[in-house]
């Protein structure tokens, strides 16, 4: 079709490069060390203080430690999937950020399916997580898994709803036609407000963050699906998940906040403004909440958010056609 | 030259993973190639300008119907079955049946001309499906929706635990 | 060479049979399941390449693969349903041991 191949292979690969060293550099570093700052101001006291200048070093030493621990593989273990798990994990959850426009031309590809995308690639998380926890031949890792996966599961459906309810107030799919639309007619979270808030509780949920976090609690299942996993592959499970809480801040900003868009300020640092508040917000939440229990949780997605949701869809289809 | 090249390296990952399902003896590993198969798929639908049905397809194939597989999988034996002979007596008349289907099937494909009619496929293919389940295709769609809710009830029947 | 219908649906037809020497030799009741869903793949991929190559004025076939998906979903649904209350009844989903009605 007249495409120049080599040239193609070679963008999306030098893209790739550029993408995730961001990302590694952007969500995990800058993540973790938010989250304990963040932590620590919400509790009245201190963060890490040690490591450079108020702290910020904290995690470049984090990942040091995690880089020269052992490689440990327990004995019956199935070496081939125990070690393809967290690569699941973490591609699926960098995978999301190929339709998350940073400025307007900025984007790795602006697909006419973005948010259509960007949930299939958040569903594809579960299989590293339920291949993780099975093949770590551990029974509370295994019970974390299944947990996990049953609640990944459940909150896809709040999630897609909220995603559909902007897709038809927008009438487009692709995330640029609705950061367009946004700018043309005012930033959604106006007017979809229940879809904000279903979309930011079912997100809370697909990341396994509090109140959510039944699968990894300390307390309750050593450590979930990862208990048996050390050094890099368990900072590989953390990247995937402090990724797609990013990417999920960063689709709501891109569905409900206008995307890039203010009056002074360049573009990508509003996003970047915007993005953050959301990853505040759910940081503020993790600190505060108490954990639901699975019972709880399961009810909450399936009772309360599914049938409000469809609703939602109601009142919107009713309100766009008239 | 590139799309051929796709080509060959989407059905190399989609055969070669359908052979280690339907082949292995690890249950676990054979519902976990499932993903790879779904995915080099997905990347066939992509070549042949059906987006929408390819993110469809990750969504629900690789992403829900590989996770209930593999639920039942270690909510019933495979944990502990996964040493017992996985396949039954009739291997060679199986191989027999599944070879001369192969044969029949790509010797019919090869020597057959397919009539090409007009028109071209639209450039972004959702909102034309959409229209299409809308208007043309109605009933399809509510029929669909009623089989989904009737599956939906009877699969929750059936696997609830008796009181 | 370009890629043509042909391509597509030897893809499909070999995708197809492999699915069906799953259905016939696998013992275990999940394994007979993912042959089906391997089939009904196979029949998703024949449309769509019919679709693109003999019937592109509309778009017929890709409505027909998301029904085909759809249902596939369901079945795979209450097909799992149905091993799972056999192995809570039966103690074991091995087709093969299922040979009797009155257990």
């Amino acid at each position: 079709m007249g495409v120049n191949w080599p040239l193609e292979i070679g963008r999306a690969i030098a893209l790739t490069v550029v993408m995730f060293t961001f990302l590694a550099v952007v969500t995990a570093m800058l993540g973790v060390l938010l989250e304990r700052k963040i932590g620590g101001w919400i509790q009245s006291r201190l963060g890490p203080k040690h490591v450079g200048p108020q702290g910020l070093l904290q995690t470049v030493a984090d990942t040091i430690k995690l880089l020269q621990k052992e490689h440990i593989t327990p004995q019956a273990a199935d070496v081939v999937i125990f070690n393809a798990a967290p690569l699941i994990v973490a591609v699926a959850g960098l995978m999301d950020w190929l339709v998350i426009p940073f400025a307007p031309g900025a984007i790795v590809r602006d697909l006419n399916i973005g948010i259509l995308f960007f949930a299939a690639m958040a569903s594809m998380t579960v299989i590293g997580i339920l291949a993780g926890g099975f093949a770590s031949n551990n029974k509370y890792a295994l019970l974390g898994g299944l947990r996990s996966a049953a609640q990944m599961v459940s909150y896809e459906l709040p999630l897609a709803v909220g995603l559909i309810a902007v897709a038809m107030e927008a009438g487009t799919l692709s995330t640029v036609g609705i950061v367009n639309a946004q700018i043309r007619n005012g930033w959604y979270i106006l007017y979809q407000l229940p879809a904000f808030v279903i979309f930011m509780i079912a997100a809370t949920a697909e990341v396994n963050r509090v109140p959510f976090d039944l699968p990894e609690a300390e307390s309750e299942l050593v450590a979930g699906y990862f208990s048996e996993y050390t050094g890099m592959r368990f900072a590989l499970f953390q990247l995937g998940e402090y990724a797609e809480m990013f990417a999920m801040a960063a689709l709501a900003t891109t569905l409900f906040l206008g995307g890039w868009s203010g009056p002074i300020l360049p573009p990508v640092v509003w996003f970047f403004i915007k993005m953050y508040a959301i990853v505040f917000f759910f940081m503020w939440m993790r600190w505060t909440y108490p954990r639901l229990r699975l019972d709880q949780l399961l009810n909450l997605s399936w009772k309360l958010l599914l049938p409000a949701g469809l609703l939602w869809i109601l009142i919107t289809g009713y309100r766009i056609a008239f | 030259m590139g799309e051929l090249a796709a080509f060959i390296i989407l059905s190399v990952i989609t055969l070669a993973s359908a052979v280690v399902v339907v082949t292995s003896g690890n249950i676990v590993r054979s519902a976990l190639s499932l993903v790879p198969t779904f995915l080099g798929i997905t990347g066939l639908y992509i070549l042949l300008q059906a987006e929408f049905v390819a993110g469809i397809q990750v969504l629900i194939y690789a992403g829900a119907i590989t996770v209930l597989i593999l639920f039942v999988i270690m909510l019933t034996e495979g944990g502990t079955g996964l040493r017992t002979r996985q396949v039954n007596e009739q291997v060679p008349l199986g191989m027999l049946a599944a070879a001369v289907l192969a044969l029949i099937l790509i010797a019919v494909f090869s020597g057959t001309e397919w009539p090409k009619a007009s028109g071209s496929l639209p450039q972004y293919t959702a909102a034309p499906i959409g229209e299409a389940f809308l208007t043309s295709a109605v009933l399809i769609f509510e029929i669909t929706s009623l089989v989904l809710l009737v599956s939906l009830m009877g699969a929750i029947i059936i696997a609830r635990r008796e009181r | 060479m370009q890629v043509g219908l042909t391509h597509f649906l030897i893809v499909s037809a070999l995708l197809f049979c492999l699915g069906l020497y799953a259905v016939l030799t696998r013992r275990n009741a999940v394994a007979i399941l993912m042959g089906i869903e391997l089939m009904l793949n196979a029949a998703n991929v024949n449309l769509i390449a019919f679709n693109k190559f003999t019937a592109p004025g509309a778009l017929n076939g890709q409505v027909f693969a998301l029904v085909v998906i759809t249902l596939a979903a369901c079945e795979a649904g209450v097909g799992l349903a149905l091993v799972m209350a056999a192995y809570r009844n039966l103690e074991t989903i091995h087709v093969d041991e299922i040979n009797v009605m009155k257990w």
